[in-house]
C-alpha cells in the first residue's frame, strides 16, 4: 500500500505519475500534499515536481489524445474535485496501455465522469467571459473581483488579453487569491495584499473609481431594466443561464432583488 | 459623457428596441489584430440575462425611435403618442465602448426607425459603424440592420463595418404584410436581402484568392417576423423559413410572438398575451430542420397545418411515427438516434461514439445524460421489456402530458444555447 503525495499542481500531479511507472510502484491514491490525510497507515511517498518528467507525460498523453481532446485531463484536474486525481491516474492507466482509443468509450465510469468534469470546467470558464465586469479605477485600471467554481482564471488569459489588447486590467480570483494583471502587452499572475476592494462582491471602494464609472453602471443598470419584455417574465429561465452566485458582481442585478 | 440627456434617451431606446428578437453575437471570429480593443468569438457570449429569460449580448438600440412610417404591429409608428429620442453618432459609438470595455456586452446591435428617408437614417447607422472601426479602432461584433428602400451602395458599406446584417420580412405573407404596413411590401425588403446574399458569396470567393481582401458581414445575415399578427399557418411559416435558409443562405431565422402593442388597431387579432408557446414550438421545429435533419415536410403535413401545443415537435413525429420505433440503440444510425425523443445532439453523438467500446445499457444511457423518462418508450437496448415501447399513441401521449406536467413547468427557452455545445474560445495549454 502506497500514497504518493505532491505540491497540488498540475505538473505535480503528472511527475507523481511519471514516478509511479519509474519505480513500477503503483498507489492506491495520489493526493495533495495540503489535502486531508484519510490513508492514517499507508506508506507515503513525496514527489518533488519535476519539469522534463511532467513534459514527459504530457507528450504522451498528447500522443494518445485526439486533438480536440487534448486538454481533457489538464481541464478536469482544474475542477479541484476530490479524488480527481486518482480517477486521471486510472485513465492513463488504460490509455497507455491500450491500443484502442479509450476517450470515448462513456460507459467506463472513470472515462464519463473526466468527460463531463472538464465539460463542468469549460462551462465555468465560459461563465467567466460571461459575467466579468470590470471597474475602471483612478489609475486607469479596469478591475474585476470575482469567485469562479473551479479555478478557471488560467483558461481565460487569452480572451482576455486579446480582447482588451489596449487596456490594463485585472481579474482577481477571490477565493484562491490570486490574480492576473494585464498591463503593457504583459501578462502577470499577482496577488494583493492591500485590498482596496470588498472581498466578497469584487466591489472597489469608492474613493479610487474613476470619475464616470459609477455613471457608466447607471446607464447599464437602466438598459437592462428597459430591454426587458414585462409581458414574457420566465425568471427560472433566467436563473438557469445566470446563476444566482454570480449576481453579486453584476451591476445590473443591484438594487433589484 | 456623464449628462442625464443620455441617459433618458437610453431609456426611451432601449425601451423601443426590446421588440427585437436576434441578441446573437455568433459567426464572428473578427481578431484584434489591431491591438486595439474587441474580438470575435464563434459562438457568441451572452453576458445576462433579464428577467423574460433572454440572452443580453449585444447593445441592443435604436439610433431613433422617430418614424415617418406607420406599420399596425409597431410601438414606434408615427400615429403613436409616445416619448420621442434620437442619439447623435457619438453617443452610440461612446455608449457601445463604455460598455464593452466592461465586459458587458459583446457588441453593438443597432436598428432604427425611419427618419427623413431610409437613405438618410442608413447614412448615420453607417457612419456609427465606421467611426468604431477606424476611429476608435474596434474589433467587437457589429450588427446592422439594414433599412428596406435604403441605396445598395449604403448596403453594401455596412457590410464593410458590420459582422451581421439583417433585414425584416415582419410579417410571413406579402399580401399580410401590406394590409398592415401599406408603406412596404415583400420585393422591397427582398432586394436588400437578396444584395446582401450575393456580396457575401462573393466575398467569400474573393477572400480565396486574395486573404487580405476586406470581409463582407462574415457572421452572415438573419431576418425576423412577427407570428400571430396575422392568421398564416406554422405550416406556412415553416416553409417560409425553410426557403429562406435554402435560397438566401441566412444564418437564422428569428420568429418574434406578437404583442399587443397597439391596442385599438382594427386589423390586429385582440389578444392581451404573447403567443410564447407557439413561438417557441416554432423554434423548436426550426432546430429540428437545422440539426436533427429533419424535413420541413416531416414535421408539418398539409392536413396539419399547425403545430401541436402540448408536446414538442419531435414528441409529435415520433408519435406520429410509431411503426418507426423502438430504435435500438446500439444499431440504429445516427439520423435515426437523433430522431428518439428525450436523446440530444450531444447525447446522439456519444452514444454512436460509446457503442464502439461495449454494448449500452439503460444505466450507461442515463449516466451519459439521456432522458430516459421519455426516451423509454422509445428504445430497446436489449433489455428494457417490449412492454414499454408498446403503447397507442393517443395513450402515450397523454401519459408523458401529465408525467412532464407534474414536473416543473416548460421554461419556454428560446435561446440556441442549450441545443449547442459550449464552445468556449479557451487557449491550448504548453
Ligand atoms: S418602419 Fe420600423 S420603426 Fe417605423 S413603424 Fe414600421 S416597424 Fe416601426
Amino acid at each position: 500500500m502506497i500514497i504518493y503525495t505532491y505540491d497540488g499542481t498540475f505538473e505535480g500531479l503528472l511527475t507523481s505519475i511519471f514516478e509511479t511507472y519509474n519505480r513500477k510502484n503503483f498507489p492506491v491514491d495520489i493526493c495533495s500534499r495540503q489535502g486531508e490525510q484519510k490513508h492514517l497507515f499507508a506508506q507515503k511517498l513525496d514527489i518533488h515536481t519535476n519539469e522534463i518528467k511532467a513534459e514527459r507525460v504530457w507528450k504522451g498523453i498528447q500522443n494518445k489524445l485526439m486533438g480536440k481532446n487534448n486538454q481533457l485531463l489538464f481541464y478536469a484536474f482544474l475542477s479541484e474535485e476530490k479524488g480527481i486525481e486518482m480517477k486521471i491516474y486510472r485513465f492513463l492507466r488504460r490509455l497507455f496501455s491500450e491500443h484502442f482509443n479509450i476517450e470515448t468509450d462513456f460507459g467506463d465510469s472513470d472515462v464519463l465522469y473526466l468527460t463531463q468534469t472538464s465539460q463542468k470546467v469549460k462551462k465555468e470558464a465560459m461563465r467567466m467571459m460571461q459575467f466579468v465586469r470590470f471597474q475602471h479605477a483612478k489609475d486607469g485600471m479596469y478591475f474585476c473581483g470575482i469567485e469562479p467554481r473551479y479555478d478557471v482564471i488560467p483558461l481565460v488569459i487569452n480572451h482576455f488579453k486579446n480582447r482588451f489588447a489596449d487596456q490594463k486590467w485585472l481579474l482577481y480570483d477571490l477565493k484562491r487569491n490570486y490574480g492576473i494583471l494585464y498591463e503593457n502587452e504583459k501578462i502577470e499572475e499577482v496577488i494583493i495584499s492591500n485590498k482596496e476592494f470588498n472581498t466578497i462582491t469584487g466591489q472597489v471602494n469608492e474613493n479610487i473609481l474613476q470619475e464616470g464609472e459609477e455613471f457608466y453602471q447607471k446607464l447599464w443598470k437602466s438598459y437592462f431594466k428597459h430591454i426587458n419584455i414585462k409581458e414574457r417574465k420566465n425568471l427560472k429561465l433566467q436563473r438557469l443561464h445566470m446563476p444566482r452566485r454570480f449576481w453579486k458582481y453584476l451591476p445590473e442585478k443591484q438594487g433589484i432583488n | 459623457m456623464s449628462n442625464e440627456n443620455v441617459h433618458k434617451k437610453l431609456n426611451i431606446l432601449a425601451d423601443a428596441a426590446k421588440y427585437d428578437v436576434s441578441c446573437a453575437s455568433s459567426g464572428s471570429n473578427r481578431k484584434n489584430t489591431s491591438k486595439g480593443i474587441g474580438s470575435g468569438v464563434a459562438c457568441g457570449i451572452c453576458h445576462s440575462f433579464t428577467e423574460d429569460g433572454r440572452c443580453v449580448s449585444l447593445f441592443k438600440i435604436l439610433m431613433t425611435n422617430n418614424c415617418i412610417y406607420d406599420c399596425a404591429y409597431c410601438v414606434n409608428r408615427r400615429s403613436n403618442d409616445k416619448p420621442r429620442a434620437t442619439f447623435t453618432v457619438k453617443e452610440i459609438v461612446d455608449l457601445t465602448i463604455g460598455f464593452y470595455r466592461r465586459n458587458y456586452i459583446e457588441g453593438l446591435f443597432l436598428s432604427s426607425g425611419v427618419i427623413k428617408s431610409p437613405d438618410f437614417t442608413m447614412e448615420r447607422m453607417v457612419l456609427v459603424a465606421k467611426k468604431l472601426r477606424l476611429e476608435e479602432n474596434y474589433n467587437g461584433y457589429i450588427h446592422l440592420k439594414a433599412i428596406p428602400g435604403a441605396s445598395p451602395q449604403l448596403v453594401q458599406e455596412a457590410g464593410l463595418w458590420a459582422d451581421r446584417l439583417s433585414v425584416n420580412l415582419e410579417i410571413p405573407t406579402n399580401t399580410n404584410l401590406k394590409l398592415l404596413a401599406p408603406e412596404k411590401n415583400h420585393p422591397e425588403i427582398l432586394s436588400p436581402m437578396t444584395q446582401i446574399r450575393n456580396g457575401i458569396l462573393a466575398n467569400k470567393e474573393e477572400r480565396k484568392k486574395f486573404r487580405r481582401a476586406p470581409k463582407f458581414a462574415p457572421a452572415g445575415q438573419s431576418t425576423q417576423m412577427i407570428i400571430g399578427a396575422t392568421p398564416e399557418t406554422d405550416r406556412q411559416i415553416i416553409l417560409l423559413s425553410s426557403g429562406l435558409y435554402r435560397t438566401q443562405n441566412l444564418k437564422r431565422v428569428y420568429f418574434s410572438g406578437y404583442l399587443p402593442v397597439n391596442q385599438n388597431d382594427k386589423r390586429l387579432p385582440a389578444i392581451t398575451r404573447p403567443p410564447l408557446v407557439r413561438e417557441n414550438r416554432l423554434y423548436q421545429s426550426d432546430w429540428l430542420m437545422r440539426f436533427y435533419k429533419f424535413k420541413a415536410e416531416e414535421i408539418l403535413t398539409e392536413d396539419q397545418p399547425f403545430l401541436d401545443l402540448e408536446v414538442d415537435p419531435k414528441l409529435g413525429f415520433a408519435l406520429r411515427n410509431m411503426d418507426q420505433f423502438p430504435v435500438d440503440i446500439n444499431r440504429a444510425d445516427y439520423e435515426m438516434i437523433l430522431r428518439i425523443p428525450g436523446i440530444g445532439v450531444q447525447s446522439a453523438q456519444k452514444i454512436i461514439m460509446a457503442r464502439r467500446h461495449r454494448k449500452l445499457n439503460s444505466m450507461h444511457l442515463k449516466k451519459i445524460g439521456i432522458v430516459m423518462k421519455r426516451a423509454k418508450y422509445f428504445i430497446t437496448c436489449n433489455e428494457l421489456p417490449v412492454s414499454t415501447t408498446d403503447w397507442a399513441p393517443e395513450r402515450l401521449k397523454r401519459k408523458i402530458i401529465s408525467e412532464s406536467l407534474t414536473k416543473n413547468r416548460k421554461l419556454l427557452d428560446t435561446q440556441l444555447s442549450l441545443f449547442n455545445d459550449f464552445k468556449p474560445a479557451l487557449p491550448p495549454l504548453h
